[in-house]
């Protein structure tokens, strides 16, 4: 167990440099991430699989920002956002292609949010992060599968 | 060391009591789970102003390969190709062809074949040197090696992801950002080429919904239209978006709808033909 974290751990540093020096993000977004990274981890103990890829951008309070994602049938996903500590609330709903809401598990935390669901359909889906209280934020999504 | 086995312990403390681990379902999302009280439909403009980016937009052959596994259970050695060449002419199919061998990546971390994992990320560091991306990826090459002796197959997926973005990292801090959405493409079209090969040998409806994804192929097809004209006119790049054109037009089925068992071979056959073009010396 203690392995696995450190290899979490470093992974999230890795990740975390490769995004600050490459991608050029704010020192919130990259903060953000650090939070969704962690939250994603919990999904990994049980065998998802963590995408690299990611989102980041800065939040101000009740506004929302639409992800679009393309999702296979037959895969389960957790769609995790994290912020930083000065978001309160966050969320994330999920939609199918035609916009339609889609009925997932949710966990809402603080600075953490997600959303989870098995795909029966193959296809675009949205992703709405939201940060509904709190103060200005950096804000990250990413998604894990398996 | 010291410093992350600290912090991993801090991150440990900071998950919260309420984790999604300790769900009813025990970290399985189900698709019973109710929408939350504040989704109402997305209208028309809010879908078309969604945020679309290579990273999050484009799924990993990775994710593609582990929607077949579950229901088909392929041979995934047998799906294995013969060496291809790492001294391609053009710098559009160098990217195209490292997007390939991330797949093939992918085919043998499903295999759980170490040889292979490790021949494959050799072939990835070699391909990646000749585009004159960063000597980092040298030490993506030596993790993939040490993931695959010690049989770390989950971390694998995740290291093949990673080694793919760090060559689009540097690909963009070289001025080389019109190459990134090659690389994406070249993944994608290895990972339909070996998905609709075993689908359209044991078709099923369910596995027929697999592969549909025409707003993918819309995605990809808008970001080569916004590549420079010089590498929109690139004879490998024009053929290649001339056939991915068909291609959408075969994935297309309405939302819902899986492909038929007609439509999963057409589409073995284009993206064969692809395949071929992508990975023929004398372009």
């Amino acid at each position: 167990m203690m392995r696995r974290r450190a290899r979490h751990c470093l992974a999230i540093f890795a990740a975390l440099a490769l995004s600050a020096s490459a991608l050029a993000e704010t020192d919130q977004e990259v903060a953000a991430r650090a939070v969704a990274l962690e939250l994603a981890g919990a999904f990994s103990n049980d065998g998802f699989k963590l995408r690299d890829g990611h989102w980041a951008s800065t939040l101000a309070p009740g506004e929302s920002k639409i992800i679009a994602v393309n999702l296979y049938a037959g895969n389960e996903y957790w769609l995790s956002a994290g912020a930083t500590e000065k978001a309160k609330k966050l969320t994330v709903d999920v939609f199918d292609e035609t916009g339609a809401p889609v009925a997932a598990e949710t966990f809402n935390s603080g600075t953490k949010a997600a959303a989870g669901f098995s795909v029966t359909n193959s296809g675009q889906y949205f992703v709405r992060v939201r940060l509904e209280e709190g103060e200005a934020a950096g804000v990250c999504f990413l998604y894990s599968y398996k | 060391m010291i410093i992350c086995l600290l912090a991993s312990g801090v991150f440990a403390a900071s998950t919260p009591s309420t984790s999604p681990k300790a769900t009813p379902a025990a970290g399985s999302p189900s698709a019973s789970a109710a929408p939350t009280a504040s989704a109402t439909q997305l209208s028309p403009a809010e879908k078309a102003q969604a945020i679309k980016t290579d990273s999050v937009t484009i799924p990993t052959p990775g994710e593609l390969f582990a929607a077949l596994a579950k229901p088909a259970k392929p041979d995934w050695a047998g799906r294995y190709r013969g060496p291809i060449a790492m001294n391609y002419k053009t710098r559009a199919q160098i990217a195209l062809n490292i997007g390939g061998l991330i797949a093939d990546g992918f085919i043998a971390v499903e295999a759980q074949d170490t040889q292979q994992v490790k021949n494959i990320g050799g072939d990835i560091v070699k391909m990646a040197k000749a585009l004159g991306v960063s000597e980092s990826i040298l030490s993506r090459g030596n993790s993939i090696n040490q993931f695959a002796e010690n049989d770390e197959w989950s971390t694998l997926q995740e290291e093949l992801e990673a080694t793919q973005n760090e060559v689009k990292a540097s690909m963009q801090s070289h001025r080389d950002q019109d190459l990134v959405i090659l690389v994406s493409l070249g993944g994608w079209i290895r990972g339909a080429q070996v998905v609709s090969g075993v689908v359209a040998k044991n078709y099923d409806e369910k596995l027929g919904q697999v592969l549909r994804q025409p707003e993918l192929l819309r995605f990809i097809r808008s970001k080569i239209a916004q590549v420079s004209p010089d590498l929109q006119n690139d004879p490998l790049v024009k053929s290649v978006n001339d056939q991915l054109g068909a291609i959408e037009q075969i994935v297309a089925t309405p939302f819902g709808q899986a492909l038929s068992a007609a439509e999963v071979t057409k589409l073995n056959v284009s993206v064969n033909k692809l395949m071929q073009d992508i990975q023929r010396k004398d372009q």
